[in-house]
């Protein structure tokens, strides 16, 4: 399968943190590389989307819509504030 | 560890939303809420591809490169969701989306084939504030494409002119045939403008007498194309995700930056 990028959930990320996350820089909690979230490879053929690290792939975001609200957990990332 | 601040945790812009300073913000909406869009008019633009011309009475603008979230809404209650580029430009007076018809997909099908004139479509948007440009962005712009990848160009193409923008644009717009191309006869209108050059790569079907490339786009194509690297060009890639790896790479390996280089995939899946 495929995997899109982050410029994908932007509509999702927008509703959850009510404004435009896509050029957001964040941290990768697994190897560190700094990538603006619409960088970041996103699978969505799933009720939902995996977003994952495009250095190392490890799972740094997951979107599910539940009851028509959409929930994020970003555990994986941090915001890279210098 | 490190002091930087959760993603989960809401920038201030929105704890700030309520506040009263806001409303010298309004022309940004902080919430993006669904919309119905009346449906004026159906452009056939290829044997696959339909651009879709609407009307929203709450449409706060949009930049280009922009999308939308486009929802169906099944008589049982069943949703499905999918992200379009906006096709026209900031200055135009309707919306347009264009939409390429995936046969295995769940949207795109209904709404190249079932739609019409006078339907309500729902949406919301626009979003995304990666794939943008504008003229204070400068250049010279080199626009990669592939297939349905040249939406968001024409929004940007459109903008250039409406902006009278002087910056110099080259476009490299890989299809399967001449037949596929979108928006041809405009793209080649706009080709008219000595600082435009637009170039197309055919991948499957070539006219007789064919000079333009032939095949898939190639590190050597890529390098006839751009701007050499000293020039930083400010690149734009769109199209599926194959065709963005192999655009955006090859532009890396022949010397261009990285961070001079965006990129937006799409493919048969959307959330």
């Amino acid at each position: 399968m495929e995997a899109l990028d982050g410029n994908a959930i932007a509509g999702a990320l927008c509703e959850h943190y009510g404004t435009d996350m896509t050029t957001t820089v964040g941290r990768c909690a697994h190897c560190g590389t700094r990538a603006q979230i619409a960088e970041l490879e996103v699978y969505s053929r799933a009720p939902g989307a995996v977003v994952r690290c495009r250095t190392c792939r490890n799972v740094v975001m997951v979107l599910v819509v539940i009851h028509g609200v959409t929930r994020v957990d970003s555990r994986g990332l941090e915001l890279a504030d210098d | 560890m490190s002091a930087g601040r959760r993603l989960d945790e809401p920038p201030a812009s929105v704890l700030d939303a309520g506040s009263p300073n806001m409303a010298s913000r309004s022309a940004q909406p902080t919430r993006l809420t669904w919309q119905l869009g009346r449906v004026m008019e159906l452009v056939d633009e290829t044997p696959r591809t339909k651009s879709i011309v609407l009307e929203l009475p709450a449409w706060p603008g949009h930049r280009a490169g922009q999308h939308v979230d486009v929802r169906l809404t099944a008589p049982d209650g069943y949703q499905a969701q999918r992200s379009y580029s906006i096709a026209s430009g900031p200055e135009d007076r309707e919306l347009v989306l264009t939409v390429e018809r995936l046969e295995d997909g769940e949207v795109s099908p209904y709404l190249v084939d079932e739609l019409r004139p006078g339907d309500e479509l729902e949406l919301r948007g626009p979003v995304g504030g990666y794939f943008v440009w504008e003229g204070s962005n400068g250049g010279p712009l080199l626009l990669i494409a592939g297939g349905s990848g040249i939406v968001p160009f024409r929004s940007m193409l459109r903008h250039r002119f409406a902006a009278a923008s002087a910056v110099a644009v080259r476009l490299l717009y890989s299809s399967r045939s001449l037949g596929d191309v979108i928006y041809r006869d405009e793209l080649l209108r706009l080709a008219a403008d000595a600082a435009v050059d637009v170039r197309f790569a055919l991948t499957r079907e070539w006219p007789e007498g064919w000079r333009g490339h032939r095949g898939r786009i190639d590190r050597q194509l890529l390098d006839d194309v751009a701007w050499p690297p000293p020039e930083q060009p400010l690149v734009f890639v769109c199209g599926p995700s194959a065709f963005v790896e192999t655009a955006a790479g090859g532009l890396v390996q022949n010397g261009h930056e990285p961070g001079r280089i965006r990129t937006e995939r799409f493919g048969p899946t959307g959330t």
